[in-house]
């Protein structure tokens, strides 16, 4: 994975609650695509017409918001499906960071696992940091991980708190799996302790019964 | 000293915990690890591109469910993707020693249909697959929860998962529901008081009167939408129901182990004055049969109830979502539901394709014909759900009613197979979400219970089970 320190560049807001992974990503484009084409169907049912032209009323069109890092949404962003193409579609997109007053729980797995920093501020933080985008003439924003601050186009700063583990691992662009296991031998001291304790969970062989 | 009141959930993760790694994040031992079609080739071809093995493939089991035809002739290789993903998940399971259940088998169906059904899942489990609605197999007392595509080749990898424990709620449902009112309708209600992001951060817990009452399949349906309740993990103590559901299945425990895991199962729900850090309780007597009129499952009123005026919303970004959800659903505030003509039927899913869910259906149509403006599917969940229906004569009355009677997968819940609702159109549909162009683009998705599916497809039009039975 690779580190994340700060990003700097257009943020576009798109203030919606409940915002799903369906909507982020159809379900139709997870099977027969590579990861990294996905942005090209990022708020795909949003973005186009009927006839595959730009949808000028959806705000990622817009010509002020072309090449967005940032998005700035509403609540529950990212709800739904746990489909972690929703993620790869907004990197392909071009997102670095999200910034909203919640998320869906799997989603914000996954966006950290892949890199993607997402920040939760209170909600009326959120809309003013959307009206200070909105109100700007560049609308670019900067989001330091490292000082955990927000720089709106306007120039005014807004701190943000993050989980220390999550920004450690996003700092040092960390391999959860490698790190993982380095404790194989925990693993398996826990999964021997536990076969002796509940040896039916690692009886697996299907039994013999009448079929129900 | 008494030792603190626990929850089920506190029992069953403190349980799993491997190691307490820094900032609050536990290394947490993995029970089950389900596949499915969709990562299930590709996560094992990624785990052996790195070089590293399956950490317990007797822990692992696959089935293909998203991308399977479901037509009554369907192969393998009827759909264009599922030719290839099946393929691939077939000989990687093979190859790293997983257990996969093939087309056409006893054991196929959609992968949180089966878990249960087989006995895979389990009271007291920690069980995990990339998809959201894992949360169904939390309906037998089992911590389940949805994971995405890295945290899918981390289990792979080393059984465990990283995770951040999240803080418990507890819906307590007490009355007697009433009759023709399902599950699937407690569950709805219940997110249409709460919301849809209620539940986020938390691992709910379903309790009361009204839930110890429910079958296990029944049980399930409430679990399978914690994920739409906002909350990725939702659980309901196992009881003598639970234990008497497992008896006998083909992954459950036999003889003296059966006993010593109902022992087990016995200690696991919530101590008397556990502590839950939010708490909500809802009357289930009053609860009526529910259907969607919007884009998120909390937009949801009774059958005999008006759409919601978003003028009268005081939140502006609500008010919004509820505009646009009105203008992609067609349909206009203060209107009544009933009565609105629906294009589609569709019975089926992880949500309400199971047998019980067939019964309810079966029910309402039996005697009867669908009406000629809808086309009408039963998509049993499972390949011995649809041979036990069968062998109930179910499939008889859903096809001398006009319905398809189809084979075991996800079919239209997702559409990922192709099977999808066309642009425009509106359907009635057991299924979970009813999201923007999630049976389909542009397709208007109402979510109701089997029996109200059924009634809207021998009505031709949203329709109030009640008077049908
Ligand atoms: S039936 Fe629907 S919700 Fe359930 S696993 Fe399949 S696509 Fe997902």
């Amino acid at each position: 994975m690779e580190k994340f320190t700060r990003v700097t560049g257009v943020a576009v807001p798109l203030m919606r609650a409940n915002i799903d992974t369906d909507v982020i990503v159809p379900a139709k484009r997870l099977v027969g695509h590579q990861r990294d084409e996905l942005g090209g169907f990022a708020f795909e049912a949003h973005r186009y017409r009927p006839d595959r032209t730009d949808n000028p009323d959806f705000v990622l069109n817009q010509a002020r918001y072309r090449g967005a890092k940032i998005l700035v949404t509403g609540e529950n962003f990212g709800c739904g499906s746990s489909r972690e193409s929703a993620v790869w579609a907004l990197a392909g997109f071009g997102f670095h960071c999200v910034i909203a007053p919640s998320f869906g729980d799997i989603f914000f797995n996954n966006a950290f696992q892949n890199g993607m920093l997402l920040v939760c501020m209170a909600k009326d933080e959120v809309e003013r940091l959307a009206a200070d985008v909105e109100g700007s003439v560049t609308p670019v924003m900067t989001v330091n991980l490292v000082s955990r601050a927000i720089t709106a186009p306007s120039g005014a700063e807004t701190p943000f708190e993050i989980d220390a583990e999550r920004r450690q691992a996003l700092l040092e662009g960390r391999d959860e799996i490698g790190m993982t296991l380095a404790r194989d031998a925990e693993i398996r001291a826990f999964q021997a302790c536990d076969r002796a304790v509940r040896p039916w969970i690692y009886r697996t062989a299907p039994q013999d019964t009448e079929s129900a | 000293m008494q030792a603190q009141p626990r929850t089920l959930f506190d029992k069953v993760w403190s349980s799993h915990v491997v190691a307490d790694l820094s900032g609050g994040v536990s290394l947490l031992a993995i029970d089950r690890h389900l596949l499915h079609d969709l990562e299930g080739g590709g996560s094992l071809r990624r785990i052996a591109g790195r070089g590293l093995k399956v950490h317990n493939p007797e822990l692992t089991f696959g089935v293909p469910d998203h991308a399977v035809a479901t037509a009554p002739d369907r192969r393998a290789d009827s759909t264009p993707n599922s030719s290839r993903l099946l393929s691939e998940m077939k000989e990687r399971s093979k190859e790293s020693g997983v257990t996969y259940f093939d087309l056409g088998t006893e054991g196929h169906g959609i992968v949180h249909v089966i878990g249960p059904e087989l006995g895979l899942s389990q009271p007291g489990m920690t069980i995990v697959c990339g998809d959201s609605h894992t949360c169904t197999h939390g309906g037998l007392g089992a911590l389940a929860f949805g994971i995405g595509a890295t945290e899918v080749m981390h289990v792979l990898a080393t059984q465990t998962l990283r995770q951040t424990r999240p803080t418990t709620m507890r819906v307590t449902l007490d009355g007697r529901l009433a009759p023709s009112v399902a599950a699937k309708d407690v569950i709805l209600a219940t997110i249409g008081k709460i919301g849809a992001g209620a539940g986020r951060g938390h691992a709910v817990e379903f309790a009361g009167s009204a839930i110890r009452e429910m079958s296990i399949d029944e049980r399930l349906t409430v679990c399978n939408l914690s994920i739409e309740l906002g909350a990725k993990i939702g659980m309901i103590a196992p009881d003598d129901t639970t234990i008497s559901y497992l008896a006998g299945r083909p992954y459950a425990p036999q003889g003296e182990l059966f006993d010593r895991a109902c022992e087990h199962w016995r200690s696991l729900p919530s101590d008397d004055g556990a502590r839950f850090d939010v708490e909500h309780r809802i009357d289930a007597a009053a609860i009526a049969p529910q259907v969607t009129w919007g884009t998120s499952p909390q937009d949801v009123i009774a059958v005999d109830q008006r759409i919601p005026d978003p003028a009268h919303e005081s939140d502006p970004q609500r008010r919004r979502a509820m505009e646009a959800a009105l203008a992609y659903m067609g349909l206009t505030p203060g209107q009544a539901l009933e009565g609105t003509p629906v294009d589609w039927v569709f019975v089926g899913s992880c949500t309400n394709g199971r047998l019980s869910d067939i019964r309810e259906a079966a029910r309402v149509v039996a005697g009867r014909k669908v009406a000629p403006n809808v086309l009408a599917w039963v998509v049993p969940g499972s390949e011995s759900t649809q041979r036990a229906a069968e062998r109930e004569g179910l499939d008889k009355i859903f096809l001398s009613a006009g319905f398809e009677w189809r084979k075991s997968g996800c079919s239209m819940c997702a559409g990922i197979n192709g099977d999808t609702v066309p642009p425009g159109q509106r359907s009635v549909s057991t299924t979970n979400r009813n999201f923007v162009g999630r049976q389909g683009p542009n397709a208007r998705t109402h979510l109701a219970s089997p029996a109200m599916a059924a009634a809207a497809a021998i009505a031709g039009c949203i329709a109030d089970a009640r008077k049908l039975v």
